[in-house]
């Protein structure tokens, strides 16, 4: 097992440096000059070919292709990721970390609610499959996977907040700043686990163990939860886990629907203002995101499947 | 002699949403006491669908009508709770595929106990000497590993007798083998018949056998029902079978079981004669 999650550790190191230079090139290749564009951000009264020329120096925009990439390694092997563009007293580590903890609470609370809701609907569907109750979901599902999150985000600031007055529009601080946000970015996560783990249920009560579950003459709810659901939610653990890194990742255009200071704000603020360290830090911490949380649920289900366990 | 298991007139309908199958179209027939009942017939003649429509392990989307009576009492018309009480305690049922049949996630000691205890007010302790005893009487060797074992560790065969220790560990008046043999290699299959016959000669046990090999069927039971498509197309002993059928599907499948023999000693004698 260690051998394993040491090997799959190094298998990283090469993954990630890929990561990172094919997000240099795309970034890089945005054509404005991010020099010009720092200093009018900055209020430069009169933008002269002597000034733009002193910041590309300063910045390093001057140097060769390569090495600018191989200054931004370094940077993120320092660990602080070289500086911002737009604000060279400020690291981008620092600009990150200022950001992280919002967009860590937004995904965290959305990620409980995905929980806390898909299981128990996903469950009901599949025990009373065809039902009332099925139907109705399967409806809500539809439509709630074809909205788009910016819409619902809009739609639900207008009737709850607006219309009702029973939450605030945007901004950040308390928790009932938290629930429309969350509820919106978790939306489209609650549909597609309703669905998933109504689906497996379905597949599982057609395997056999089901079936002599049942011949043994076990109590209808111990068949249910403890080997049907128990047996589907194996499957979706994984699923699950790779949901965590989307979720922070995604919470993107619900953070500037909701004016959310996480980093979708301070990511897209940094797009317009041509912050390329930023975005491109941005995109590695998802990149690292999404490879270390598919190493921890990989190990999950190993641990959780006695039939991938090694015993003696 | 009043018969264990009574099926009547049993009808199993499939309802789909544009049209209904008849799977089962009136099958009727019983076992008594100490009695093995073969029922013999190729994939969806209805041999399983009549026993789980008795035992109430289909879902809504069936169909069932007429009557099956357990002990002289209705199974059609009880309550699931009933149903399940019946199951696995009065009523024994053993299947095909043992490697399927356990759930993967859980060891086989859990498994047991918790047939037991579905049953049983036993505590811990009851339960443990009970399901060594069980599979001690199985001639399962190191019984206590065995317990921690989940079902990947274990071969088929060894499934399959933890299975029939199982399904005979409450004394169940009715026994059911659902192709118990199909999936297992040819030695552990006649190990496991062997089990059968020593459980009906011990416990007077009645016993339906459901299969569609003839040979096997052949060991184990007294008397022979033969189904297809749905109706019930032959019955009587198994000589009876053989030299009388009328139905032409028992026909066939006597005589290619009879020529499959007839090969099958051709084979043996020619060796006989290079030796």
């Amino acid at each position: 097992m260690k051998r394993y999650v040491i090997r799959r550790l190094l298998m990283a190191v090469p993954l990630l440096l890929a990561i990172s230079f094919v997000c240099f090139v795309f970034i890089n290749l945005i054509p404005s000059n991010p020099a010009e564009v720092a200093l009018r951000v900055q209020q430069m009264p009169v933008i002269t070919e002597e000034a733009i020329a002193e910041m590309e120096e300063m910045l390093g925009l001057n140097k060769p292709f390569l090495i600018r990439y191989f200054d931004w390694v370094l940077g993120c092997l320092r660990g602080d990721f070289g500086i911002s563009y737009v604000n060279p007293a400020r690291t981008v580590a620092g600009e990150l970390a200022r950001c992280l903890p919002a967009t860590l609470q937004l995904a965290a609370a959305s990620f409980v609610i995905v929980v806390v809701l898909s299981i128990p609907i996903g469950f009901l569907c599949a025990v009373y499959k065809d039902g009332w109750f099925d139907k109705i979901m399967r409806g809500i599902v539809f439509v709630s996977t074809a909205m788009p999150a910016y819409w619902v985000g809009l739609l639900l600031m207008w009737g709850v907040s607006v219309k009702l007055g029973l939450l605030p529009t945007n901004g950040s601080g308390s928790v009932r700043h938290l629930i429309l946000p969350a509820f919106t970015v978790a939306l489209s996560y609650i549909s597609t686990y309703i669905r998933l783990i109504r689906n497996n249920m379905l597949e599982n009560m057609k395997q056999d163990y089901v079936l002599y579950a049942n011949v043994r003459g076990l109590p209808q709810k111990s068949v249910l939860v403890k080997h049907i659901l128990k047996n589907s939610m194996h499957t979706c653990i994984v699923a699950m886990g790779m949901s965590i890194p989307q979720l922070i990742a995604g919470t993107i255009v619900v953070e500037n629907v909701f004016s959310w200071p996480g980093l979708g704000t301070l990511c897209i603020s940094s797009i317009f203002n041509r912050d390329l360290p930023v975005i491109q830090t941005y995109v590695l911490l998802i990149g690292v995101l999404f490879v270390a949380f598919n190493l921890i649920f990989d190990v999950l289900q190993t641990v959780s499947d006695p039939r991938l366990r090694r015993e003696k | 002699m009043s018969a264990v298991l009574e099926l009547r007139d049993l009808h199993v309908v499939l309802r789909q949403k544009h049209r209904s199958t008849e799977l089962v179209k009136g099958v009727s027939f019983s076992v008594e006491e100490g009695q093995c009942l073969g029922i013999l017939g190729e994939s969806g003649s209805g041999k399983s669908m009549s026993m789980k429509a008795a035992m109430g392990l289909l879902d809504r989307s069936f169909q069932i009508s007429g009557s099956a009576l357990f002990q002289g009492e209705e199974m059609l018309c009880r309550s699931a709770e009933e149903l399940r009480r019946i199951r696995g305690g009065r009523i024994g049922m053993i299947l095909q595929n043992p490697m399927t049949c356990f759930d993967p996630l859980y060891r086989i000691g859990f498994q047991i106990e918790e047939t037991f205890l579905a049953h049983n007010r036993w505590n811990a302790a009851q339960v443990r000497e009970r399901s060594l005893e069980m599979l001690g009487r199985m001639r399962i060797r190191s019984p206590e590993e065995v317990l921690e074992k989940y079902p990947h560790q274990l071969s088929g065969g060894m499934l399959q007798r933890i299975m029939i220790g199982i399904a005979t560990a409450m004394q169940p008046a009715l026994l059911i083998a659902d192709e118990p043999t199909t999936a297992i290699d040819a030695i552990t299959q006649f190990k496991i018949l062997d089990e059968l016959l020593r459980i009906k000669a011990e416990h007077k046990t009645a016993m339906v056998f459901i299969s569609h090999d003839l040979n096997a069927i052949s060991r184990v039971a007294d008397r022979i029902v033969v189904l297809n498509q749905g109706r019930v197309v032959d019955q009587g002993d198994f000589r009876h079978i053989l030299h009388h059928a009328k139905d032409p599907y028992t026909r066939l499948l006597v005589e290619k079981r009879a020529a499959v023999m007839r090969r099958y000693r051709g084979i043996l004698e020619q060796e006989a004669v290079y030796a």
